[in-house]
């Protein structure tokens, strides 16, 4: 008898846990964002960034009739970009603006199938998809097309016919390596030693991040002291920073693949009591702009941080309003990079993610 | 005293034999690898405090956590034949009841972090005693108990701030992650001291290490004596704890910085080894905490080496693994009853040939 509870009890403790696995992300921790995993959270304003303006403002359809849109997202818990990314989408895709909205939240590439599948029987009008996996998708995406529905990728490229959907706003994120590294050339710095803090590998930020500065490594422009990847985690990040200052060697450019990694680097040049941002001997620099890196810059105590917009809800939402073809089936989202000397409080405000 | 050194030359430490050998051959082999790498110096940190600084500070201040873990990692093993997977989630979640509560505080004085450390520790206790029921009351296997926290930890962590990585910045708490001013010793380090010393006094002054080794080694007969075997397994699930409290703080200390998917990743596979290399049973019984903590010294050690000579971070781990496994097999029974077989044969062909020449 006894034993038979405690099986129940197991099997209802794994059936649980299978459960907890389903909805949530916490377990998984592979950092699978195009962005920045590991960085900061609400947003509570909006920036639009884009370069679109305010078309958004009165529904365009003058019956009133709202137009249905469905989300097939990441859970905002994945990031801190992500987090962004949801909110983002909540605020413009809202009913003032004309909107029905439906969202789904998951990490896993055959929950977000499904939840887009039911999208399209309950009949949206378009559908918005950022993919947890980038294959899988044909079949679904073709009953869209069947159904009259339009499809939109953001932030994630899927793998399948170009024709299966409208366009994909997207970062690239080999732009925001080069324009790091061309601020970093711009510097004109007598030489460059520089500890490269990559993100997990095979992550598309990673690889766009680690591009840039391989091919400087490559051309003799710039020395690279060491190249280890902390897989995001900023306690990794600083153990790599402490065992090159205890080799001796000299460096003078810290080279983070996002903030956290930048500010355990950080945490390991204040306990040796080298100088940094500003002024200081080494150069400092992040991406992801969370907000409290942006102060940071803003401080002084690092030098540059690379934007990773995650605000691509508003051209969509114009391309829809517009009611056109796009002109390209891939749209940049165009991001910034931003320089300590001359970043201001409105920079931090309007583009800063997080608190 | 004499008896004692001797006593060493024939039977080597006891159960510490095997992590003691491990870190001296590291010592060993780092000193004919670059004879500066255990060097330590002197410097001025950015806030103008003297420092201690030197690969050797490096390996003792980075394991802390891992070692404070260990340490509560090692009762619960003992007492319950299994090992907690959740530490890393549960630190998590301590971690962000500690900003949490900090946050919450128009500003961050002494007084509201030692109470946000004290509602971590409560956090982190509720947690443990959780995990400790489903193991003790319900019997179930621990790795699945815990499995339900590993799973969803992190997805708590992130709802108590609601943020992926939320800055906390003051002075305490930089003290409490780097250095107090005037003492060149790193904070972690101190912490790890304070935490070995109280379970010192713990098993000094109580029994819970003797009803621990009992409870582990058979749980129906410790029950039968009188022990209630239930109560001490959850015990030590709930020092576990507070373990992971203390891990968290520091770890969120250290960075200023909360990130729910990368505090103390992976760690509860690093505490689960720290406890194995420390020769410690991992089907419950007999322990020391002792061995524990200098596993966590080994792993740390092993890592800044490898940091240290340039091998590529993905491949650590691999490196890592090959050690570990030579010291695992070292440490089994089999390998050591061979040993001791093949000692008595060297004695004994000795005694022949002592014989033999008589």
């Amino acid at each position: 008898m006894r034993k038979r509870l405690v099986s129940m009890i197991m099997a209802g403790t794994l059936a649980m846990s299978m459960a907890l696995t389903g909805c949530t992300s916490g377990g998984d921790t592979t950092p699978v964002d195009t962005g920045s995993t590991g960085d900061t959270g609400e947003t509570t304003e909006v920036a639009d960034t884009g370069d679109t303006g305010e078309t958004a403002d009165a529904p365009v359809e003058a019956s009133g009739e709202l137009i249905k849109v469905g989300v097939v997202n990441n859970p905002p818990s994945e990031s801190g970009y992500r987090e962004a990314n949801v909110k983002d989408m909540e605020a413009v895709f809202s009913e003032a603006n004309g909107y029905e909205l439906k969202t789904s939240y998951s990490l896993k590439n055959d929950e977000q199938l499904q939840a887009a599948q039911g999208f399209i029987t309950e009949g949206v009008d378009y559908l918005l998809i950022s993919a947890a996996e980038t294959t899988g998708w044909d079949e679904v995406l073709k009953k869209a097309q069947e159904a009259g529905i339009k499809v939109y990728l953001f932030d994630r490229m899927i793998d399948v016919d170009e024709s299966l959907y409208e366009a994909a706003v997207v970062s690239d994120m080999a732009a925001e390596g080069d324009t790091a590294v061309q601020w970093l050339l711009d510097q004109n710095l007598d030489e460059y030693n520089v500890i490269h803090i990559q993100g997990a590998m095979g992550s598309d930020a990673q690889i766009g991040r680690t591009g840039a500065l391989d091919e400087q490594f490559a051309s003799g422009k710039m020395n690279k002291v060491v190249q280890q990847t902390a897989t995001w985690d900023e306690a990794e990040a600083k153990k790599i920073v402490e065992s090159v200052i205890n080799s001796g060697e000299s460096f003078n450019v810290i080279y983070a693949e996002n903030d956290g990694m930048a500010k355990g680097a950080v945490a390991a040049l204040d306990e040796a009591g080298i100088t940094h941002g500003v002024g200081g001997d080494v150069i400092v620099m992040g991406f992801d702009c969370n907000k409290w890196a942006l102060r940071e810059l803003l401080d002084g105590k690092w030098n540059y941080d690379g934007q990773c917009s995650p605000f691509q809800a508003q051209i969509i939402s114009d391309l829809i309003k517009s009611g056109e073809a796009p002109a390209s089936k891939k749209i940049i989202n165009e991001e910034k990079g931003f320089d300590a000397t001359t970043i201001t409080q409105a920079d931090i405000d309007t583009y800063g993610l997080g608190e | 005293m004499k008896n004692k050194i001797t006593n060493i030359f024939k039977g080597g430490f006891g159960q510490l034999t095997i992590p003691i050998v491990a870190i001296c051959m590291l010592v060993i082999f780092n000193l004919f690898r670059d004879p500066s790498f255990f060097s330590v110096g002197i410097t001025h940190n950015n806030d103008g405090n003297i420092v201690l600084a030197g690969n050797l500070i490096s390996i003792i201040n980075a394991a802390s956590e891992l070692a404070v873990l260990a340490m509560g990692m090692t009762l619960v093993t003992a007492a319950c034949a299994g090992q907690d997977i959740s530490v890393g989630a549960a630190a998590a979640i301590a971690g962000s009841a500690f900003v949490k509560v900090l946050k919450s505080g128009p500003e961050i004085t002494g007084f509201s972090v030692i109470l946000a450390f004290i509602i971590a520790c409560c956090v982190a206790m509720i947690f443990g005693a959780f995990n400790g029921t489903l193991v003790s009351v319900f019997n179930i296997q621990p790795m699945i108990a815990t499995l339900i926290l590993f799973t969803c930890g992190r997805s708590i962590a992130y709802w108590i701030n609601g943020g992926a990585s939320v800055p906390v910045d003051s002075p305490i708490i930089k003290a409490i992650g780097s250095f107090i001013p005037g003492i060149p010793v790193p904070t972690p380090v101190l912490i790890v001291i304070v935490v070995a010393i109280i379970f010192k006094l713990v098993f000094h002054f109580t029994s819970l290490e003797l009803f621990t080794q009992s409870v582990g080694i058979n749980g129906s007969a410790s029950r039968l004596n009188g022990i209630n075997a239930t109560f001490i397994r959850l015990l030590t699930f709930v020092i576990l704890g507070v373990c992971v409290a203390v891990a968290g703080i520091i770890g969120v200390s250290r960075l200023g910085l909360i990130n729910h998917e990368t505090l103390l990743l992976d760690v509860e596979m690093d505490a689960i080894l720290a406890v194995a290399i420390g020769g410690n049973n991992l089907g419950g019984g007999k322990f020391k905490i002792s061995g524990s903590i200098i596993g966590a010294y080994v792993i740390h050690m092993l890592t800044v080496t490898l940091y240290a000579m340039k091998v590529p971070s993905t491949d650590v781990k691999a490196y890592k693994a090959i050690v570990i496994v030579i010291l695992v097999v070292i440490g089994s029974p089999v390998i050591k009853s061979k040993f001791t077989k093949f000692m008595t044969q060297m004695k004994n062909r000795k005694q022949e040939v002592a014989m033999k020449g008589n």
